[in-house]
This record gives structure tokens, sequence and C-alpha cells, in this order.
């Protein structure tokens, strides 16, 4: 991989997009061996830096590095210094004095992977960044959906729910419309950020708003739920979690307007009866845990493609 | 102080002198203008200002001088010398400091400490209300007496409208402008920046321009209900130009200024989490700093004023959400209004001078006999790069390092002492 960190979707041109998918498919089969593990990435060392409370991407990673031989430390921000008051900045400093390789960066604030990556020898990804980006995520989605549709380009992808608060419809909007699938974004109006119009900087005529989950669902292949993010909410946005499940929460009914053979996906964690109901969570369209196996796969591929060498 | 200001073009178009014509020398006598024309004699060091412009002093209305409370910031001294090596003479001190200049004795301690440490003459700006708390009137007689100019709750515009009128009644008893931050902290709670494209894309909590224009808007009736002297800090947004416009053309009593980095950048500088594009008002789209150059142009703005907002380094090397807001401006907002704005220079001059100096009643100077001898000389066509390490500031928080300027001022006179100078 030629540019040293992966911040965002948005820096990514469509090439670069398709390498790490291909890539990743052709790693996807180490996780199915007996022996799960590779030497590739002997030597290396990843440090996996999270600020935020994660179980899923933080694991992801670890066994991403582990399958392909890579050292992974695990720093989380109740263990580390960051809670004695350190800068970002000094942290960051201090991980690229032990040499890491590779750090992965989860962090509340948005930018904050940027501020480190300028800082550091190390290579920079990011494992989600406040609202703004969670690249690795988008690039699982679009595994999932590409081995399951066979395509991206052409495809009606609806993503609902709070779009305001997620880095995941941010990455996946501009990963999607790069790939030529028909985006649309569909939230309650007052979930919906202000310029959305204007996310994405290249095929803007991808990217479609709606307030009508009527509208979004309609004849869609991808059906893709948000968490609500009730823990960066502040003020209030809609009256209840029970108005926000009669207006926008997935239910069977709903998921009847969207193509006969839509996949569902979430992000996770999910909240059951809130964005999603549990008999569509667990039913048969539902491909949430796909897409966590094809985090690894992904991970692994970024990891290879950073630390390890040619695709 | 004595001095012989010799062969500048003299440019003071409140007395007239505006013609390229006009190459005088000016006198100077215990800090005073003793007398104007040509080929002035006098056994006093003289100042070759021959090819520089030769203009009243600049007055910056709205800095922050951090003193006392935050001097790991700024200092009234170092302040003082940032505004002088920025061609400024004076400069008013908004009154957050630590704490708020809210009575006569912070008042008292920062002009005694600026008439020993500050090349600058600073004009301290008391707050409204206690504490900057919006809650009850602060000792405005008071501070008048001590040497107040304005009033301001800055940072902390008053929300409560009951007590932002009694504000714009009482301060008629001083015929004292009353300054408002304008921003509706409800709408602006937890942003970082402007709410626009750019927030969206970069995830961060945005400050809508309703902030802004739903408080001028306020502001705009109760000065008219009041008949109080009402003066706009740093207007941003193209509805609150818009709203100040049709208010002057309806003859109210009111001013606004607007600072260098407000007609200078979007909210595109963000784009990459830089710090020192944080500031409050945020950076605006395109079209609003269209907006507040027209109003520029137009007049509907009567001042310029950099906001000069130092922080120290350690603050702004925090994640984008939790650095402070604002960035400093003493010596970049000559360089960029010459640079960014196509003013004629006698407008320049009124933006940078002589407005400041109307709004904030000081007693007045310029070129004329009798004036304190506060001037600002200027070389229009100086190239120059800002380096913010060589800045008299304390702090570092610019987002103008290694631009290139056109326009500068090359020397600084204050009661007749040549405080600063910079010749090539």
């Amino acid at each position: 991989m030629k540019r040293k960190d992966l911040l965002g979707i948005q820096d990514l041109d469509r090439q670069e997009i398709i390498d790490i998918l291909d890539t990743a498919e052709n790693l996807q089969e180490i996780s199915t061996r007996p022996i799960k593990k590779v030497p590739t990435l002997r030597g290396k060392t990843v440090i996996n830096l999270f600020f935020e409370a994660s179980t899923r991407t933080r694991t992801s990673f670890e066994i991403a590095g582990k399958r392909l031989s890579a050292d992974v430390v695990n720093v989380t921000a109740s263990t580390s210094s960051v809670s004695k008051g350190e800068t970002l900045i000094d942290t960051a400093r201090t991980l690229d004095a032990m040499a890491a390789d590779c750090v992965v960066i989860r962090h509340g604030s948005s930018g904050a992977p940027h501020t480190i990556a300028r800082l550091t020898k190390a290579r920079v990804v990011n494992a989600g960044d406040g609202a703004h980006e969670h690249p690795t995520q988008a690039l699982l989605d679009a595994l999932t959906i590409r081995q399951r549709k066979g395509r991206l380009d052409g495809l009606k992808v609806a993503i609902i729910g709070d779009i305001t608060h997620s880095r995941v419809a941010r990455s996946n909007a501009h990963l999607l419309t790069k790939l030529g699938s028909h985006v649309w974004l569909c939230s309650p109006p007052t979930l919906m950020p202000v310029g959305a119009c204007d996310l994405v900087t290249t095929n803007r005529e991808f990217l479609h708003r709606t307030h009508s989950m009527e509208e979004a669902l309609s004849g869609a292949d991808v059906i893709m739920m948000l968490r609500v993010q009730f823990e960066r909410m502040d003020e209030s946005f809609f009256p209840s979690t029970r108005e926000y499940f009669r207006c926008y929460g997935l239910t069977r009914s709903k998921v009847e307007r969207a193509q006969e053979d839509a996949i569902i996906m979430h992000p996770g964690p999910m909240n059951r009866g809130v964005e999603i109901a549990t008999d569509v969570a667990d039913g048969p369209y539902s491909v949430i845990l796909d897409q966590v196996s094809a985090g690894v796969a992904v991970r692994m591929a970024i990891l290879f493609l950073m630390l390890g060498g040619q695709s | 102080m004595d001095l012989l200001v010799k062969n500048g073009r003299v440019l003071d178009p409140q007395r007239k002198l505006d013609s390229p014509a006009d190459i005088l020398d000016i006198l100077i006598r215990d800090g005073k203008i003793r007398s104007i024309g040509k080929e002035l004699t006098a056994d006093v060091p003289q100042f070759d200002a021959g090819g520089f412009i030769v203009a009243p002093g600049f007055f910056d209305i709205h800095v922050h001088l951090r003193e006392p409370g935050t001097e790991e910031a700024e200092t009234i001294a170092t302040g003082g010398a940032a505004a002088v090596a920025g061609g400024y003479v004076a400069v008013a001190a908004m009154p957050n400091t630590r704490p708020s200049n809210d009575g006569p004795s912070i008042t008292a301690y920062i002009i005694a400490e600026a008439r020993r440490s500050s090349p600058a003459l600073v004009f301290p700006i008391g707050a409204i209300s206690k504490e900057q708390k919006g809650e009850t009137l602060a000792e405005i007689g008071e501070m008048v007496e001590a040497g107040i100019v304005a009033i301001s709750d800055d940072g902390k515009p008053v929300m409560d409208a009951r007590l932002f009128r009694r504000a714009l009644e009482y301060a008629q008893l001083f015929d004292l402008p009353v300054i408002q931050h304008c921003e509706d902290l409800n709408l602006s709670k937890g942003g970082v920046m402007h709410e626009g494209a750019f927030s969206a894309r970069l995830g961060l909590k945005g400050i809508p321009s309703s902030a802004e224009d739903t408080m001028v808007s306020r502001d705009l009736i109760l000065a008219e209900a009041t008949g109080g002297k009402y003066h706009v800090a740093h207007l941003s947004t193209r509805r609150a130009v818009e709203m100040v416009r049709k208010a002057k053309a309806e003859g109210a009593k009111v001013t606004a200024e607007v600072t260098p980095h407000h007609f200078t950048l979007t909210d595109a500088a963000v784009a990459e989490y830089d710090t020192n594009a944080k500031m409050n008002p945020p950076l605006r789209s395109q079209d609003d700093v269209d907006a507040v150059r027209e109003g520029i142009a137009d007049g509907t703005i009567d001042a310029i004023a950099s906001d000069h907002a130092p922080h120290h380094i350690n603050l702004k090397m925090l994640e984008f959400d939790r650095a402070p807001f604002g960035i400093t401006g003493l010596e970049t907002a000559v360089g960029l209004a010459f640079t960014q704005l196509q003013l004629s220079l006698p407008r320049l001059i009124e933006m940078l001078s002589l407005n400041p100096q109307r709004i904030m009643r000081v007693t007045p100077w310029g070129i004329f006999e009798g004036s304190d001898a506060h001037l600002t000389i200027l070389d229009p066509s100086r190239r120059w790069k800002f380096d913010v390490n060589k800045s008299k500031s304390k702090s570092r928080n610019s987002p103008f390092h290694g631009w290139d300027l056109s326009g500068k001022a090359v020397a600084t006179i204050v009661g007749g002492k040549l405080v600063y100078e910079d010749r090539k």
C-alpha cells in the first residue's frame, strides 16, 4: 500500500478499495484452516490503541494480526497513562519510540488518528474516530455485500438510522458511492447532519437522502441498520425509543418493501427493539455474522498490505 | 517624546489628507503632534518615512491579553509587543481574564500594568455581568471611573434578554457601547466548527449560522427598543451582515467588526483537523466570506478587529473537539487586510483606526496639530512572510504561519515614541 496510513475511505480511490477487497478475499481461506496462522508478518508489531470501549473491532484486529503472526499489543485508555492526563500526542510519540510498525487507533474524537498519523513513523489505521470514519467497517461491509450479491455497482443500499453520529454511515457512503452503489441515507430529520448532501465528494449523484423509511427500503438490495448512539446524544433528537422503533425500526413487514433477496446488515452492537426487531436481526436475510467474519479478513488484508508487501 | 517623521505620504481621510501629493513632515513634541508641513526641521531624532504611508495609529478593538490569570498564554507586556509589531498603537482588552474584569480593581490593574509594561495603549473593556455569568450587572459605573471604554461579556454572550436589555439601558448613562459576541448558546452547544458540508464530512459537531443570526436579530430589536449603543463583535454570517445592514439603514445605533480570519478563511481550513482553524465564531462557508466582504465594501462593517486569542500550545495540541477556540491575530491582521481586501487606503485606515476610535469613543488621535502622536507607518507594497516562531506573542496558535503577505506596518509610534520598526 503506497499510502502510509488508512485514515478514511474518503481518501481512497476506487482501485485501492478493490485491491483491499480482493486481498481480503484471498486471505479469507486462512481462517478456515485447521491451523489458522501464516508467518507473513512475523516480527512486526501492531499496537491496538483503543481510547473507546470496543469488543468486536479490537478483537477482530487482534485476531487478524495474530493470524498473520504479527505481535499484537492491546492498549486501552483505562490502563494507559491517558487516564493520568497524558496528551494524545505524547501517547503516540511514546508508542512510536517503541518502534511499533502499525498503530490501530480508536478514539472518541473525530480526527484523533490524523493527529497521531502526522507525528508517528508507524503506520496508522483508523479503527473509528468520533463521528468521522470507520474505514475497516465499510470495507468489511463492502466485502460482505460483494460476496452475497456478486457486485457492488448498481445496487440500492439503504443506510437507516442515526446518521448524524455514525462513522459507519460516513465511511459506507464514501465507499459504496465510489463503487457505483446507490446509497440512500435515511433518518429522522433530527438525525440527518446538515450538509449530508455534500458528504461525498465524488459520484455525488449516487448519494440520496430521505426521511421516509418506505422510500429507502423500496426495492433495496441491502438494508444497513445503524445503532442509535444514545451515548453521543446530549439533547432530545426523538421523543422515545418506542416512537423511534415505530418510525425507524426495521420490522419484518417493512423488510417486505425491499428486494426479495435483500440482505440485512448491522455494524453492531445492536439495540434490539430500537432500530431492529429481534426476529429480523436473527432472520434468514441477516448477514450480521458474515460481517463479523469478513471483518477479520479485511483487517488481515489491511495489515498485510501495510506491513507485508505486495498484493 | 520628540520625533520628526520626515517625507512620509501622510494619509488621514478625516482631515482631508488623502492625496498622494501630501508628502509631509510631522514634528512631534512631548508626545503630541506640534506641526505638519513641508521641510520641517528640528533638533530632535528623525524617522525617515520616505516611500511609506503615515496614518493615524491603528486600534484593535478586540483582543485577549490573558492577564491577569492566564499569563502562560499572554501577558499585557507580550500582547502589547505583538500589537505594536502588527502596527497597532492601541488595543481594547476583553474582560475574560481570571478573574474577569468585572470591577474597578481589575480595570485599574490592567491599566497600571499596561502603563508599566506595554508598548501599546491598552483600553480595557469591562464585563456586562458579574463574573460574566449573565446574571446581574457588573459595577459598570465604577469601571468607567477606572477607565473602561465599553462593556461585553465576550465569549459568554448574554443569553438572558432581560439582562441584556438592562445593560443596553444602563450603559447609556455613560454613553458606553455594549459589545456582544453573538451566539445562542443552546443552538451552538457542543459545536466545534461551522455546521455545513465540512462538519458533516469530518464528523464534528456543528455550530449553525442560526446561533449567530438569532442573537443578532434579538439584540438589534433590543438595541432599537432601548436606544443603546450596540456593537456586534466578529460578524461571520451572511444573514447577520444583512440584518446589520438593514438596521443601519433604519438608523439604529449599531456598529460591527469583522476579523481577518473571517474574511480570509472558510471552514475548509478545518479539513485536516488543524486546531489553529478552530475559533468562535467558527470559520464559515464561502458564501459567508463573500457576504462579510460585501459588508466591508459597502460600509455595513465598520471595523477590522483581530480577536487575538492566544492559547498555550499544550491546549492547542489536544484533539480538535477538546482544544480551545481562538487564534492569535495582532501581527497578521494588517497584512491580511492589505492582501485579502481590495480596499482603498483611506477605507483601510478608516476600518483600522478611525472607526475603532469612534466606536470606543476614545479621545481621537490622527494627523492634526495637538493630537497625541499615535502613528502607524505602512509600506503597502512590502512582501513578507509571516513566521509564527518569530511572533512577539507568547502563543503560537496562528493558521497563517508561512503565509505570504503584501503590505505591512513597518513602524509604530505611540505617544511620539518609536516602539516598533521593521525596515528591510
